[in-house]
């Protein structure tokens, strides 16, 4: 536990990206640095998970002051230590050029005094050391387990998730207790809790970063949905690509059992719970939760026919709860606070908050999370900074590559549930991808159907032919060979797939093809009577070997 | 190799993911040969061929010989939009090879994948387990340039 009191602290942002970025080489040369400057003593170099930024190179924050540095090298290290550190006198030139939003994963000190803060999820992200588990405990860590296995009943649990009204963050948007009370009350065992971590959507790494940076959040609420449930064993089940994920989670998870958080009677209670990690292969439709059973199982990642779902009949066909991993880093907080607390935040139908990867042409391409309801136009331009080319804003693409295309006309709508089904669109996986008037639709479009036909798994025909036949129809459109024809035969085809294929990944078709079409049609019309590409991305000749399909 | 592999797990079927990433990250060409299929099939009392399909369902798995360096470029429509396919142009010509392709001498091979979920700074690629972002033709040629310098040939690595 922290006993030493130091002047200032140090945070290093260690995730994917900074890494990439030199944060290692930094974080060495500072450590470095102190030590020659004797300040080791009274300076901290903590590392910590994503502040949210993501082409902001490496990071530093200074606290008390919250300063951020950005695009930190070894060469400015010294220049920090000698002026800031030491003299403290701020280094301009390295400064974050905005303030950092309220709601981006950054915090200034009287944030933390601020009662409605918009963070729930990523309230640990950047502020904790996420490879200690003491930084944790420290902040109100595993006391939400504790004062379930101590005070509550499972009951009470699912109560308070009903009053909550959280509602599963992976795409679906189903309540969080519905699926906890059916495990509880099936009477067949064992039972399991899955962690859906094989995060593969176009445009989506806020698990990544909920992971790396706050991993014990998730064994947490795993560890409570165990014992709600009357389960012994949980898996968290996170794509072969995260490497970091993988590794701070095992790590996190060994020493949750050195502190008998996990293991045998938790807490000294009757409770016993086991996780382990699983590391996907690379498979997209693994987001999917019956591919992700049976991938969980040893074999091929092919999605099953629902019904039974997997709350009657999952892992080995026993009753298994599977939640999205920032809808679980969501329940300590509920068990803390409460349930009404957590339905303060939001809209009519949708409570809390949402962590939203914003990315494509904006100013600050990264990590937020806002309330539920906050517009589309706020998450462009006060979050992200708006277009960063100087262009008009053209088109959104909301929840992921199964998500829906948007236009301007939308920019003012709330992003919820609710307000997005009345524009046929989803809240999907929370990614946004912004384009300006530099985008092709045609060229998006094609990239889209293209990346379905290449994760389609093939069990169904409707998804495996029928992608391989969009994607055709595109290219044909690219190629300055489309006929009017074709968009309405397009759009009968995803309407077919929608209503035949096994699961949401030939389903989506019909999502992404009639919105695009809803809002982009001239484009397309453009495309085929004038052969013309305003963008000048298609080809609008045969020569287009470079958009042949993907192995 | 494989034996000691194997006896690092129960005998389950649910343990076969894990057994061929331990494999394949074994082998110097990154690949699962035909006599890993076997034993792990035989240990696991599976088919071999219920273990080929497992492995020719996941992209990161490969039955064939792959380079030393996996190049592995995404060209989801986040870095699509963001000028992913001049990367991959760039990395074709540079290489000279095709996606799904190894060079000769066993140093690269290239793949175009999807999503690696560094979207915040696309157009991304990952080169075995290290990942590039915000890339342009000329930074990819200075990776490449730099993983050239590595003179020691993929077969006469590890083992």
């Amino acid at each position: 536990m922290p006993n030493k009191i130091y002047n200032k602290h140090v945070l290093i942002s260690i995730d994917s990206s900074t890494l990439l970025a030199g944060a290692r080489q930094v974080e060495k040369k500072l450590v470095e640095t102190l030590k020659k400057e004797k300040l080791s003593e009274s300076i901290k170099v903590i590392e910590t998970g994503s502040l949210g930024l993501s082409d902001q190179g490496v990071v530093l924050v200074v606290y008390p002051e919250g300063v951020h540095y950005v695009h930190v090298t070894e060469k400015d290290v010294e220049e920090i230590v000698r002026k800031h550190l030491k003299e403290g006198e701020i280094v301009d030139r390295l400064l974050l050029e905005r303030e950092p939003e309220v709601s981006t994963v950054s915090y200034t000190e009287d944030e933390f005094e601020l009662e409605k803060q918009a963070r729930i999820v990523l309230k640990n992200c950047g502020i904790i050391n996420p490879e200690d588990i003491d930084e944790y405990i420290a902040l109100e860590g595993y006391s939400a387990l504790g004062r379930v296995l101590a005070d509550m009943k499972p009951q009470d649990v699912i109560g308070e998730m009903k009053k909550s009204e959280l509602r599963g963050r992976g795409g679906a948007g189903f309540p969080l207790w519905f699926k906890w009370n059916a495990v509880k009350n099936e009477p067949e065992t064992p039972k399991y809790i899955v962690c859906n971590a094989d995060e593969g959507e176009p445009g989506t790494f806020k698990d990544r970063l909920i992971l790396e940076g706050d991993p014990h959040r998730i064994i947490e609420a795993m560890i409570i949905a165990g014992y709600v449930t009357g389960s012994h064993h949980g898996y968290i089940y996170i794509r072969g690509e995260y490497e970091l994920s993988i590794n701070r989670m095992e790590r996190a998870i060994s020493q949750a059992y050195k502190y008998n958080l996990l293991g045998e009677n938790i807490f000294e209670s009757d409770f016993s719970f086991d996780l382990q990690v699983k590391k996907g292969a690379g498979s997209y439709v693994c987001g999917e939760e019956t591919a992700l059973l049976e991938s969980l199982e040893g074999k091929r990642a092919t999605p099953r026919h629902k019904p039974p779902f997997p709350t009657e009949k999952g892992l080995w066909w026993k009753p298994t709860i599977i939640n999205n991993v920032e809808t679980l880093a969501n329940v300590p907080d509920i068990i803390l606070n409460g349930g009404n607390w957590f339905r303060g935040y939001g809209t009519e139908q949708s409570a809390g908050t949402k962590v939203y990867t914003i990315l494509g042409h904006l100013t600050y391409p990264g990590l937020i999370e806002v309330e539920m309801g906050t517009t589309l136009r706020d998450i462009i331009y006060k979050y992200g900074g708006g277009i960063s080319t100087g262009r008009q804003f053209k088109a959104a693409l909301i929840g992921g590559a199964a998500g829906a295309f948007l236009d301007e006309t939308a920019l003012d709508i709330r992003l919820s549930y609710e307000d997005l089904g009345e524009y046929d669109a989803v809240l999907g996986s929370g990614a946004i991808l912004v384009m300006d008037e530099s985008a092709c639709m045609i060229d998006i479009l094609g990239s889209t159907m293209r990346f379905f036909q290449h994760e389609s798994c093939g069990q169904c025909s409707p998804c495996r032919v029928g992608y391989q036949q969009l994607t055709l129809y595109v290219d044909k459109i690219a190629q300055g060979k489309g006929e009017m024809k074709d968009l309405d035969d397009m759009l009968e085809l995803a309407s077919f797939m929608n209503g035949s294929a096994i699961c949401a990944l030939g389903q989506s078709a019909y999502l992404s093809v009639s919105s695009i079409l809803r809002y982009f049609r001239k484009e397309f019309e453009e495309h085929i009577t004038d052969k013309k590409c305003k963008a000048g991305i298609c080809s609008m000749s045969e020569n287009t070997e470079k958009i042949a399909m993907r192995g | 190799m494989y034996e000691r592999i194997l006896r690092k797990y129960e005998p389950t079927a649910d343990n076969l993911l894990f057994i061929l990433h331990e494999i394949q990250d074994n082998e110097p060409k990154q690949y699962i040969p035909e006599q890993g299929i076997r034993e792990v099939s035989d240990y696991l009392d599976l088919s071999p061929s219920q273990v080929y399909s497992v492995i020719t369902f996941y992209s990161l798995y490969s039955v064939s010989p792959r380079g030393k360096y996996i190049v592995r470029v995404c060209d989801s429509p986040p870095c699509h939009l963001m000028g992913s396919v001049s990367i991959i142009d760039e990395l074709s010509e540079i290489l000279g090879i095709k996606e799904g392709e190894t060079t000769e001498n066993g140093m690269f091979s290239l793949e175009v994948v999807s999503c690696l979920g560094v979207c915040g700074v696309a157009p991304a690629m990952m080169i075995n387990k290290e990942l590039f972002g915000n890339l342009t033709p000329e930074k990819v040629r200075n990776i490449i340039d730099k993983y050239r310098q590595d003179k020691q040939p993929a077969s006469q690595v590890a083992e």
